[in-house]
């Protein structure tokens, strides 16, 4: 028989290795569904996986990588903050809608001036935007001890219930002929966000995004407030012993999470989607919560695994197109590398055991306790 | 000689850095009362969880009434007869006690039925409890029964008992050894293990004692002296820690009619509480746990903020300080729980440093960047001027045994030169070598002390940081219990209290008998280090 064995100290190795295994077995029961739906798994997987990168189409979804990757690991980088420190913002779609109401919003009070300032204005807009949505849940939390969750989870939907204002009323073209949604931004050189190098999808939002990962890296690693917050979720009474304000933390986490969707709203609104529009949410601010996890809260594994789910988006695209699979089996497919990461943590914390057989010493282990 | 019930023979445990348990042998007899005593570290810890199945030991063997006992698992050694009442308890506050102890057991029978065993066995061994109470509104001597009488479900032939009396009052320290003894007559042996050398000497027949994890003696308690038996547990003769003669200076914190609510659920509300710290003196703190000491602790570390002018700094109100603010100006703490509070368990002994000295010792660069380095230095110091036992600043806290985690814990604190240092409980749990309740850990905590005088020749301030271990007590104030009644005889001197004053015998001084009302005194003797009283 085998047993589930607490270990001393949670596997660095397992933390690590649990990610691609958990895409490795997504593959395996991914293939599986496909063939139960009378395709050819390899053909299905390699569609998913191998052809948005190097298929013949390459020219064509290769861009599209950086474009999709970049709201979700700027949205997802934010989020780590909270949820490393116990703080779950799930309403980044809501800060994401805003910041990109906020910005657009803003950029078009200037219509039709040319500026260089423009954009960067509208970048902090979206910024502000999204903080302030934010705030709602953690004023509420650390005012009136309300679950933020709920709070920030619920202002998602009263966001795409401003969105469609917004996009059907004060920020309709007024040159739209009456159809619903903004001025195109992509077509007003002040606001446009571009590629920066053609065929590259390297948008300032892909720029923003790296240079996100790499803030928070540093955060994390040397600063008092990435200190702060690993503390915070590790030992709350720890923390407070330390002298760090739970309040604080909370204002301080929400609000980074809340800018850089919202940020991520405004990059999104002036390049890959171009308008206020009421479709303009897609759900990054939930995936992002996926790609978060799946790079383990860390801003270099958040890093990889952004560019992983945008490659399933597009890969998934493609199967839907070119295999006709549902795409209800598309986002089975999506849930299942959640759902097998999951699974897999259990060995990061516990290791399996045939009952009858002594542990291994734990030295190895011990002596993995580095930081 | 009859045949020994458990025969624990060459058990050897190592831990990274540190061998906890190295070739111990010894035999419980069934039917007795048998002591396991040892300074802090000494590896006392270590061999109960290897008997009762939480540790597997390295190399060794054990048997049990003539079979081989090797329990993968506590589950195991309940099988086999062992039951162990841990130092802290695992309840539910919110269950009562019969859906506790069912919660503990593989197949509880019905909650009727086992109410009907819980009153059953309780009565017979004198130990009044009343299976539909909820737990939550229990005192700390019926939780110990609680734990008690669910071991005694399984009618175990040995029993372990870790530190049994640290929580209780001197009457149901009474009703426990009546228990403990009808127990034994009964046939249960009863593995006792306690830092409390005249209740080894009261209720023990025969003592195993560990130094540095080895058997260096067993011996008769009752033939033997408290201080012979102190002797063997430290290895060598005691001498009275010299007092240092420290002028007693001005009034450094003054907490003034402290009244505040316990932040947490089941906690103990603070009431009226004063007294005054000289600088160059050492007030004590005594009490059965669970009186508002740890919520005196929040209300003085910042954790708990409270009304202006109950807690003074120097003159300072600093009541409505945050933590930082309080260690900025000198206050430093060390929490009883050292893993979640103190300390984190899961992060490594350097960022634990820079966790609280992070200010004090300047360890952050401009734009709140962190100055690891720095952190790792200072962690290297503590474990090394604390002799903390550990292969370096980059383990986890989690992976020091408890009274090494103790060692860093509390000297962080003190390499920070504190202007006030408060310790709660310093030398609970597997405790430290700075500390014992009696005389051993006290000669101890005066080594320690003059070999940090001799590395920092001091004066001043600089010798601030050591203060708390080698100045005399002036006074003590005592938190009452909250529902009256229960008294303390002045002997019973608290473990960790003895040793916050360099090990002489404490002039605790107690009213005889605590008022209806929910006053907190400080004694009135010792006219310099008193508070006031409020009869």
């Amino acid at each position: 028989m085998i047993i589930l064995e607490r270990r001393p100290a949670p596997s660095r190795l397992w933390t690590w290795a649990t990610p691609p295994l958990a895409v490795l077995m997504t593959m395996i029961a991914g293939g599986l569904l496909f063939a139960a739906l009378g395709k050819d798994p390899l053909t299905a997987i390699r569609t998913i996986f191998w052809d948005p990168l190097f298929g013949p189409f390459a020219g064509f979804t290769r861009p599209q990588l950086l474009i999709k990757a970049a709201p979700l690991i700027l949205i997802a980088t934010g989020l780590a903050f909270g949820f490393r420190a116990g703080i779950w913002n799930i309403g980044a779609e809501g800060q994401y809608i805003l910041g990109a109401l906020t910005g657009a919003a803003v950029g078009l009070a200037f219509y039709p001036a040319e500026s260089r300032l423009i954009f960067p204005l509208m970048v902090l807009a979206g910024a502000l935007g999204g903080l302030v949505w934010a705030m709602i849940p953690a004023l509420l939390r650390v005012r009136f001890g309300t679950n933020e969750i709920l709070v920030s989870l619920m202002l998602v939907y009263v966001a795409s219930n401003l969105l469609a204002w917004a996009a059907l009323g004060p920020l309709r073209n007024p040159e739209g002929l009456g159809f619903p949604g903004s001025r195109n931004l992509r077509q007003w050189a002040s606001s446009a966000n571009l590629e920066l190098i053609p065929g590259t999808g390297l948008h300032w939002g892909a720029v923003a995004a790296l240079v996100a990962v790499c803030a928070a890296y540093g955060l994390f690693a040397r600063h008092v407030f990435g200190f702060a917050v690993r503390l915070a979720g590790q030992s709350p009474r720890a923390a407070a012993f330390a002298g760090i304000s739970p309040s604080h933390l909370v204002i301080g986490c929400m609000g980074l999470s809340g800018a850089l969707a919202g940020m991520a709203g405004l990059f999104e609104v002036t390049g890959p989607a171009g308008q206020i529009s009421i479709d303009f949410a897609v759900g990054y601010g939930f995936t992002a919560i996926i790609v978060a996890f799946l790079g383990r809260l860390h801003p270099l594994g958040i890093l990889a695994a952004g560019l992983l789910m945008a490659l399933t988006y597009i890969g998934g695209e493609m199967a839907q197109l070119q295999l006709g699979l549902p795409a209800a089996a598309i986002q089975l497919f999506q849930g299942m590398l959640l759902f097998f990461l999951l699974a897999m943590d259990v060995l990061t914390t516990y290791r399996l055991r045939l009952k009858g057989r002594p542990a291994p010493e734990p030295s190895s282990a011990a002596a993995e306790g580095a930081r | 000689m009859t045949e020994a019930l458990l025969a624990v023979r060459g058990i050897t445990k190592a831990y990274p850095g540190v061998v906890a348990n190295s070739d111990v042998s010894f035999d419980i007899s069934p039917a007795s009362i048998h002591a396991l005593l040892g300074e802090n570290g000494a590896g006392k810890s270590t061999l109960v969880k290897a008997i009762y199945g939480l540790v597997r030991p390295d190399a060794g063997t054990m048997t049990l009434a003539g079979r081989p006992h090797a329990p993968a698992s506590p589950r195991e050694a309940r099988e086999a007869g062992v039951a162990m009442v841990f130092q802290h308890f695992s309840l539910f506050d919110a269950l009562s006690v019969a859906e506790n102890i069912a919660l503990g057991m593989e197949n509880p029978p019905p909650l009727r039925d086992l109410s009907a065993r819980i009153r059953e066995v309780s009565q017979d061994y004198g130990l009044p409890l009343d299976p539909g109470r909820t737990v939550g509104d229990l005192s700390a001597g019926e939780r110990q029964r609680v734990e008690i009488v669910r071991c005694l479900l399984q009618n175990p032939r040995l029993l372990i008992m870790d530190e049994p009396t640290s929580v209780l009052t001197p009457q149901e320290v009474a009703i426990l050894f009546s228990t403990l003894r009808k127990l034994r007559e009964g046939g249960t042996a009863i593995l006792y293990i306690s830092h409390k050398l005249e209740e080894i000497r009261a209720l023990c027949e025969k003592a195993t004692i560990l130094r540095g994890g080895r058997v260096v003696a067993t011996c008769d308690p009752r033939e033997r002296s408290a201080r012979q038996m102190a002797e063997m547990m430290v290895g060598g003769a005691l001498r009275a820690p010299a007092r240092a003669e420290v002028p007693v200076g001005e009034v450094v914190l003054a907490v003034e009619r402290l009244s505040a609510p316990s932040p947490r659920l089941h906690g103990m509300p603070l009431r009226d509480v004063s007294f005054a710290v000289r600088a160059g003196e050492v007030l004590g703190i005594g009490g059965v746990a669970g009186n508002g000491q740890d919520e005196l602790l929040l209300a003085l570390s910042g954790e708990m903020r409270v009304a202006p002018g109950m807690v003074r700094l120097k003159g300072e109100d600093v009541g409505a300080l945050s933590p930082s603010g309080r260690r900025m100006r000198g206050l430093l703490c060390a929490p009883e729980e050292r893993n979640g509070h103190a300390a984190a368990a899961d992060m490594t002994l350097t960022e634990n440093a820079f966790m609280t000295a992070r200010m004090r010792k300047g360890l952050t660069r401009g734009g709140g960047f962190v100055d690891w380095r720095g952190a790792r230095a200072f962690a290297t110091r503590i474990i090394e001027t604390f002799d903390v036992r550990t292969p370096g600043p980059e383990v986890t806290a989690r992976q020091l045994s408890g009274g090494n985690l103790q060692k860093f814990v509390i000297g962080r604190e003190i390499l920070q030169r504190p202007e006030v240092l408060v310790v709660n409980q310093p030398t609970w749990g597997g405790g430290c070598r700075c500390g014992g309740g009696d005389p051993a850990g006290a000669a101890r905590s005066g080594r320690t002390g003059g070999r940090r005088r001799r590395r920092q020749p001091g004066s001043g301030r600089a010798d601030g940081d050591q203060r708390p271990f080698r100045c005399p007590e002036r006074g003590a104030a005592v938190p009452r219990p909250p529902r009256g009644g229960a008294e303390r005889g002045g002997d019973r001197a608290d473990a960790g209290w003895s040793a916050r004053n360099g090990g002489r015998p404490c002039r605790l001084t107690v009213p005889p008998r605590p008022a209806p009302a929910c006053s907190r005194s400080a004694p009135a003797g010792h006219g310099r280090g008193a508070g006031h009283d409020h009869p």
